[in-house]
């Protein structure tokens, strides 16, 4: 009865047609399966296994970096943090906003996080916060539920032991910037800090260590599944420093109530004892990325507490400069030690009067006499006779006015004019510039550690250099650092001038320091005293006879400097200090240098083996 | 005969029983294979656990199922008469989507009904297949010649696509176009319309992909190009390739394909479920279960040629192919043949929208050929 409708045919020929072809993709999707898993499947395996496998560079441990006595003054501790998996949780910035109220977060550690979550791919952990307390871990652990996908866990942090107290010196070590990544792709790796300023910086390369490697069973979102295999790193060399952190901090207690600066150094061999810049900031702020308020507050203190001022600090010498001028006006042959000038309390050139310190001026005085008294006039009238290129060339062997080759950063130059200086920065060399240049005022400058390193000079009669590393302690081995000393080309009997003009600073009976004199027994300083004045005095003032610089307001005042070495006889070590504003090398910088070679000297930590008061095991 | 039948409509009760009888009870075999297949894939991509994919989707199969055998039973005469209806409300869900839709990955899929995620792109395409059934239906093969007989049916499959192209929904949009070029196909149209048609194919494709989002863009440029961004849109296919190529012969084992249970196969649980089943159970298992989805598509196709009206014959052949154009376009994916586009594996991956409105398909495929027997009416 069925009538063969013509759509029936055409349907079902079209049909067959139809299942034809899909027996045709399926069998070729078939094909292709064969492809993947059969011919291709060796080498697919093989992606696998890479790919559920991790190889991950450990961050090996920094090295420590301890003092002369082997005082740790930068160490590791662990550090507890909190990170977020973004794979593990639904909503990330609620997760992180609901973390926020359980552990209040920094406006730095927001901007951080959110630029991590933007930037990192998602199999990455975000760290939320660093440096958690037991507590803090209670209270996360308390709302595990409500946090998905946060989980703490350990990392390793720099302890400085010291803090502010040695912060300049070993600076400080802060996540890598970009930079820093691409010089040294180590840095790269989580948990690792670049170090900054001091010792941090300048050693960097030692104390980074090697890296470990760990090749872990991961999931795709890095979560680690179980450790395969694990190869330790090498911690980072240790470095230990000529410093002797005890002395340090007694160092600092004498010159805490000042802005200042001091540097001890052993006169034989330049190793730096002491070297303390107040005011300071405490290291360990800037290992988790300082704030930004914190950050404001350090740049805009007008004491700027960041700075090394022991080696970035430029001051003008003052009275401290004299044995410079002496030795060169002595080595230029026109000036003996005993030709003697006379001060009538000015010194007039070309219409201009210079002064004096002493108003009724000190007669007539030859060379050790006018160190003592620290005669004005009979400098001016010596440097004018030998000229500024003279002073210069004994000025920068004695380690004035350049820069000397310590291990830190940002090491700063003081400068020692001359003509040629002046003309390349386009001005007129006037014949007063060399006369205020012969007290050390003017155009000269120096720093505090150019000061020690030109005091331990004189004491020694040799170019020691100043250092700060005394060996560094290697997988091969120690290596002792032994800076040469070189002598100093100069007649022996030039430096007994001079050094006998900076024993009656402190031992003569009119010298301008008697303050300074030691209670030691049997040991006796030499120094010399220095006031740099920080504004010009007018002559108004000056013949006004009412001139008097404690009435000025503070940061007007003249800046105090004092630099010593001891014992007389057998230096040993040698000191410079520059209290800013501290109005008179006698009056404020002379006694503090007394009390600190005082402390050297019974401390005597260049002749011990452990620090005092420290028990050997301690100090391994 | 004639009695025989007479004595049914006299006694709808055994009528239904002889009804319930008459459905291909192999093809519903296979259906429940394949969810038993994917029950087994869901638990492993669950890391072992039925809780999180596995139980919801067996609930919504056993749901499907009984929604499948009553669809079954009823008359291709009332679904002709629902045809304008359904093709009506998929049309007003596909605008509503537009306007109140649900934004996932940057294209707007679903709606919420009743508190539930609703795809009205997948509920069109079914909608579509029984309009186009419909259409046919009534226009008989010699006025297939006729292109103005064609229009209709054009505009029907053009407004659907348009909308779900609009959401954006590519991959989608493609297939139920495919499927309604394969009804207009097998319902007799000439090879000269196909063939004027075919021409500015390629032209229209330049069109098209010149107006594609850029992220579509990005898609099919990495599909060329994967190794060029491998953590970033190359990811999926790469790795999916890698899961796929380490089950081998014999496969990793079940519940220990490292690809997949370390999380490395991305939306594992849907798109690419089948990479998981190729690690797990190796090429053989994935083998099995490509016969099985063949054995239900080509299955389907050989069901409608059964079919003695041209209503029923239509609707099983475009519910057939709409199943096909899941397998090999999900398939193709998976094993990089062609771009990555959001189509799961039928009855396999995770999801309801798919699950439920191919039950239903499947409700209408039975249905023709419960009735295969009942003759075209003669208009």
């Amino acid at each position: 009865m069925e009538t063969a409708r013509p759509s029936r045919g055409v349907f079902t020929r079209r049909a067959m047609l139809l299942a034809g072809g899909q027996l045709g993709i399926f069998g070729f999707l078939g094909h292709r399966l064969y492809d993947l898993q059969l011919v291709e499947g060796a080498h697919m395996s093989a992606l696998a296994a890479r790919n559920r496998t991790s190889k991950r560079l450990l961050a090996p441990a920094r090295g420590a970096i301890t003092d002369r006595f082997g005082v740790p003054l930068a160490g590791n501790s662990q550090n507890w943090r909190a990170l977020l998996m973004p794979e593990e949780t639904t909503d990330i910035h609620a997760t992180v906003d609901h973390f926020a109220q359980i552990i209040p977060l920094e406006d730095f550690e927001r901007t951080r996080i959110s630029r991590d979550i933007k930037n990192l791919r998602r199999y990455v952990p975000i760290l939320l916060k660093e440096f958690l307390s037991w507590d803090d871990m209670a209270r996360i652990e308390a709302q595990a539920f409500s946090l998905p996908g946060v989980l703490v866990d350990v990392g390793s942090t720099r302890t400085y032991p010291f803090g502010p107290q040695l912060a300049h010196i070993v600076g400080y070590v802060a996540p890598p910037t970009e930079k820093d990544v691409a010089r040294t792709p180590l840095l790269a790796l989580p948990g690792m800090r670049a170090g900054r300023e001091g010792i941090e910086q300048t050693q960097d390369d030692l104390l980074r260590g090697a890296p470990g490697m760990v090749e872990m069973e991961v999931n795709a979102y890095g979560r680690v599944l179980g450790e395969l295999e694990r190869v330790e790193g090498a911690q980072g060399d240790r470095v230990e420093l000529t410093i002797d952190a005890g002395l340090q901090q007694m160092v600092l207690g004498r010159i805490a109530d000042e802005y200042a600066s001091a540097v001890v150094m052993d006169c034989r061999d330049g190793a730096i004892l002491a070297m303390t810049s107040t005011p300071s900031f405490d290291p360990a702020l800037f290992d988790s990325g300082v704030s930004h308020a914190q950050w404001k507050a350090w740049m805009s203190d007008p004491n700027a507490p960041l700075t090394n001022k022991a080696v970035a600090g430029v001051y003008p010498p003052g009275s401290t400069f004299k044995p410079a001028v002496a030795l060169a006006a002595l080595k230029s042959g026109l000036v003996t030690q005993e030709d003697r000038f006379d001060c009538p309390g000015y010194y007039d050139l070309g219409g201009t009067r210079f002064h004096c310190w002493r108003k009724h001026g000190h007669g007539s005085v030859n060379m050790r006499q006018a160190l003592k008294y620290s005669c004005d006039v009979y400098f001016y009238k010596i440097a004018q006779k030998i000229g500024m290129d003279q002073i210069k060339d004994m000025a920068s062997p004695l380690g004035l006015g350049v820069t000397l080759p310590v291990e830190l950063p940002h090491v700063r130059a003081g400068n020692v004019p001359t003509p040629a200086w002046r003309r390349k920065k386009g001005h007129h060399w006037n014949r007063g510039d060399t006369v205020v240049a012969g007290i050390g005022q003017g155009f000269v400058q120096t720093t505090p550690l150019e000061l020690a390193t030109y005091a331990a000079r004189i004491a020694s009669g040799r170019e020691v250099s100043p250092h700060l590393i005394r060996r560094t302690v290697t997988r091969e081995g120690v290596k002792i650092n032994l800076p040469t000393a070189p002598g100093l080309e100069l007649q022996p009997e030039w430096l007994d001038v001079v050094r006998g003009g900076m024993f009656d600073v402190i031992n003569a009976p009119d010298g301008t320091a008697t303050r300074a004199r030691l209670n030691l027994p049997g040991i006796q300083m030499a120094g010399k005293t220095g006031s740099a004045q920080v504004r010009r005095v007018s002559r108004a003032q000056r013949e006004s006879g009412h001139f008097n610089s404690m009435k000025l307001p503070w940061e007007q005042r003249p800046h105090a400097l004092f630099i010593c070495y001891a014992p007389f006889d057998k230096p040993r070590y040698a000191v410079a200090v520059v209290v800013e504003h501290g109005n008179g090398g006698a009056a404020t910088a002379a006694p503090l240098a007394r009390l600190i070679m005082t402390d050297v000297l019974q401390r005597d930590p260049s002749g011990r083996e452990h620090a005092p008061g420290v028990t050997v095991a301690e100090a391994d | 005969m004639d009695q025989q039948k007479r004595l049914w409509r006299a006694q709808p009760g055994f009528q239904l029983l002889t009804k319930f009888f008459q459905i291909n009870w192999f093809y519903v075999v296979l259906i429940c294979g394949l969810a038993g297949v994917g029950y087994m894939a869901l638990f492993s991509a669950g890391g072992g656990s039925a809780k999180s994919f596995a139980h919801p989707q067996i609930v919504r199969f056993a749901f499907g199922l009984v929604m499948m055998v009553f669809v079954a039973f009823v008359s291709p005469r009332f679904l002709r008469r629902l045809a304008i209806p359904i093709y009506l409300l998929s049309i007003v869900l596909l605008v509503l989507v537009l306007h109140m839709g649900h934004v996932g990955k940057g294209a707007e899929r679903w709606i919420m009904i009743a508190g539930i995620q609703f795809q009205p792109s997948e509920f069109a395409k079914v909608a579509l297949v029984l309009m186009l059934a419909s259409w046919f239906h009534r226009v008989s093969h010699e006025k297939m010649g006729n292109p103005l007989y064609l229009i209709p049916p054009a505009i029907m499959t053009l407004l659907p696509v348009a909308l779900i192209l609009k959401e954006p929904n590519l991959g989608t949009a493609v297939i139920t176009a495919l499927i309604a070029a394969a009804m207009f196909f097998v319902a007799g149209m000439r090879l000269w319309q196909i063939i004027i048609l075919a021409v500015p194919l390629p032209f229209l494709g330049g069109f098209v992909y010149n107006h594609l989002h850029d992220y579509q863009k990005a898609r099919i440029d990495t599909f060329i190009h994967p190794e060029n961004d491998p953590l970033g849109a190359g990811y999926n296919i790469i790795q999916s390739k890698i899961a796929l190529g380490s089950g081998g012969m014999w496969g990793e084992g079940y519940l220990r394909g490292s690809q997949g249970q370390l999380n490395f196969l991305p939306e594992k649980q849907t798109d690419f479920i089948f990479t998981m089943i190729g690690e797990e159970w190796g090429y053989v298992g994935a083998i099995a279960v490509m016969a099985l989805l063949a054995c239900l598509s080509i299955g389907g196709v050989l069901m409608s040629i059964r079919c003695r009206n041209q209503f029923s014959r239509l609707l099983a052949l475009g519910i057939a192919i709409d199943f096909f154009m899941y397998c090999a376009v999900n398939l193709s994916m998976v094993m990089g043949v062609i771009p990555v586009g959001g189509v799961p594996l039928p009855l396999i991956s995770y999801g309801g929208s798919a699950m439920l409105t191919m039950m239903f398909g499947f409700g209408l495929l039975l249905s023709s050929w419960v009735h295969r027997d009942e003759r075209e009416r003669v208009d």
